[in-house]
């Protein structure tokens, strides 16, 4: 069987779309995976986006521990005889997937965009070296354990028509040994970069944390309103939250318009921007690296550059 | 308090050439690192053993010439090196399975460091899967530890939220960039290091049958095609070509 587990259940719609071609190479069935109590109108949602069955794990753990749910998920593998099992790519996913495979002495990819049959044997893809190569990775053995990004693929159309079986049952756990004190809020400020249309990044360029009203203004004349930035301005200046930073260990972003300022263009940022459709560097520096990887670019000091770019957005856009 | 940190010789990816044609990476004669990651997770190690005293054993799977890089960890604060050696081609699977053995190796430990993720591949699997083998507890991308006698707490970052997570021992961490500044030795610590241990194992000596099960068929490379078209002279007449280009893209007024 198919299986596929997330806590998040976007992640699941968008993954019964790889999951049902999967099974239809290999006449398996899908089988979406709830863990905890027992939802049946998400179970239903499920059958609806292309899951055959829904199982529910049962449990009485309030919330995630990665020990807790790879032991539950591991039962649910081994009861549903699945081969192949695709988990939601966030932090959670991840380091449940990959305790998962230590457990079953199973092979996992983390992070693949696209999953397919060859000769019988599972080909997963992912992005290798910061975005400078695409690994092709063969698992030899099964089960095989692959992780999926958000946005990596489209949701089937929903048909509430779709019948499944959806079974139940109580999955006993060994209690980990560690215990969650605390859950807090990580200092945000409410940016989805990711789901953004057009993002204006700052970088290291900037010399003050007040000029990046500079960016502010830039993105909101070209009514992107989302402002992205690369590692320093988050994550050592801390002159944005970590929901602006775009890059390898950041967000990875895909917008339409992606504008770049005082950006050097180090590889881990070009990984987080890469497939962005349009791409634009602002640089005092002409031989910024940055400039490789834009469409267009001008080279000028940002704090002459910016202003005059808004003003002129503004009145091209009326 | 007995430490172990896992450390892993990476190729340095900013040296990284591509073939012209097929843009493929060429990884021959790159020069090779520590990953970055395990040299924070180095340096919580030698915090934590300032505290509580104890032991900093650096555990490395690898090529034999990854001695040279331990090495350097050496001189950073750790007691003693293990250099599994093994080939290029095994996956996280089988590194994993050799880490587990010499972990037995290595006897009584109260934690296992590491780096959330090697900076090469970036999968982050080698900490939860080596967690998983011995069946400890796991706390994942750590942005702050703090050690006391009988247990540690530690400050996740999970995406959206902070998780504060306490553990008894022995467990595994994994931590972030964030964490702290890895230290530079200094001359002395690294002539010194020269006379710290490192203990060498084949990976056929602590696993029968060394293969992987996730095999890389192929190394693609990617073509970043844009138009790199640069506006260098007039300011103004560079933002009024530069405006009209996006215009014409169709990127503007979303």
């Amino acid at each position: 069987m198919v299986l596929v587990y997330s806590d998040n259940k976007k992640l699941v719609f968008e993954m019964l779309n790889v999951a049902v071609e999967l099974g239809k190479n290999t006449k398996k069935k899908v089988i979406a995976v709830i863990i905890g109590k027992p939802d049946e109108s998400l179970a239903k949602e499920y059958i609806s986006f292309g899951a055959d069955n829904v199982f529910i794990a049962e449990t009485n753990f309030e919330t995630f521990k990665p020990e807790e749910y790879a032991d539950i998920l591991s039962k649910v593998v081994k009861e549903t005889s699945s081969d192949t099992i695709l988990i939601g790519s966030n932090k959670n996913g991840k380091e449940l997937s990959a305790r998962l495979g230590g457990i079953l002495n199973a092979g996992c990819v983390v992070d693949s965009n696209n999953i397919y049959i060859k000769d019988n044997n599972i080909i997963a893809e992912r992005v290798v070296y910061s975005g400078n190569a695409i690994a092709i990775l063969k698992f030899n053995s099964k089960p095989a354990i692959i992780t999926i990004p958000p946005k990596a693929f489209d949701p089937l159309k929903k048909d509430e028509k779709r019948k499944g079986e959806i079974t139940k049952k109580k999955i006993e756990a060994e209690k980990s040994q560690s215990k969650i004190l605390k859950v807090q809020e990580l200092k945000s400020e409410g940016v989805n970069v990711e789901d953004a249309e057009i993002i204006v990044s700052c970088g290291r360029g900037f010399k003050n944390k007040e000029d990046i009203k500079l960016v502010n203004d830039l993105a909101n004349v070209l009514k992107g309103k989302t402002v992205g930035c690369s590692r320093p301005i988050a994550a050592d200046l801390k002159w944005l939250s970590e929901d602006h930073w775009i890059g390898l260990s950041g967000h990875k972003v895909k917008p339409k318009l992606y504008i770049a300022a005082g950006i050097s263009g180090q590889i881990q940022h070009i990984a987080g921007m890469r497939d962005s459709g349009i791409i634009v560097a602002i640089n005092k520096d002409p031989e910024a690296l940055i400039f490789k990887s834009a469409d267009y670019g001008i080279v000028g000091d940002l704090y002459e550059v910016i202003p005059k770019l808004t003003a002129a957005v503004k009145e091209k856009m009326g | 308090m007995n430490i172990i940190v896992c450390a892993k010789q990476v190729v340095d990816v900013s040296e990284m050439k591509f073939d012209s044609s097929t843009k493929k990476p060429i990884l021959q004669g790159v020069s090779q690192k520590i990953s970055d990651i395990d040299k924070n997770a180095m340096e919580e190690a030698i915090k934590i053993k300032d505290k509580h005293g104890g032991k900093i054993t650096v555990l490395t799977v690898g090529s034999a010439n990854a001695k040279e890089r331990i090495k350097e960890l050496l001189a950073m604060g750790a007691d003693e090196g293990v250099l599994v050696i093994a080939l290029d081609n095994i996956d996280y699977h089988m590194t994993a399975k050799l880490l587990a053995e010499a972990v037995k190796k290595i006897g009584a430990y109260d934690m296992i460091l590491c780096g959330e993720a090697s900076v090469d591949l970036f999968s982050g699997q080698i900490g939860p899967r080596l967690a998983g083998l011995l069946n400890i507890p796991q706390i994942t991308y750590a942005m702050k530890v703090t050690a006391e006698k009988n247990s540690v707490t530690g400050e996740q970052n999970m995406g959206k939220n902070v998780v504060i997570s306490e553990s008894t021992y022995p467990v595994l961490i994994t931590v972030t960039k964030e964490i702290n500044e890895p230290r530079l030795p200094s001359l002395m610590q690294i002539l010194g290091a020269a006379n710290k241990p490192i203990n060498e194992y084949t990976a056929e000596a602590l696993v029968k049958d060394v293969k992987p099960i996730v095999e890389t068929i192929d190394l693609k490379g990617v073509s970043m095609e844009r138009k790199n078209v640069i506006y260098k002279n007039d300011l103004d007449d560079s933002v009024e070509q530069l405006v009209n280009s996006l215009a014409k893209e169709g990127v503007l007024g979303g």
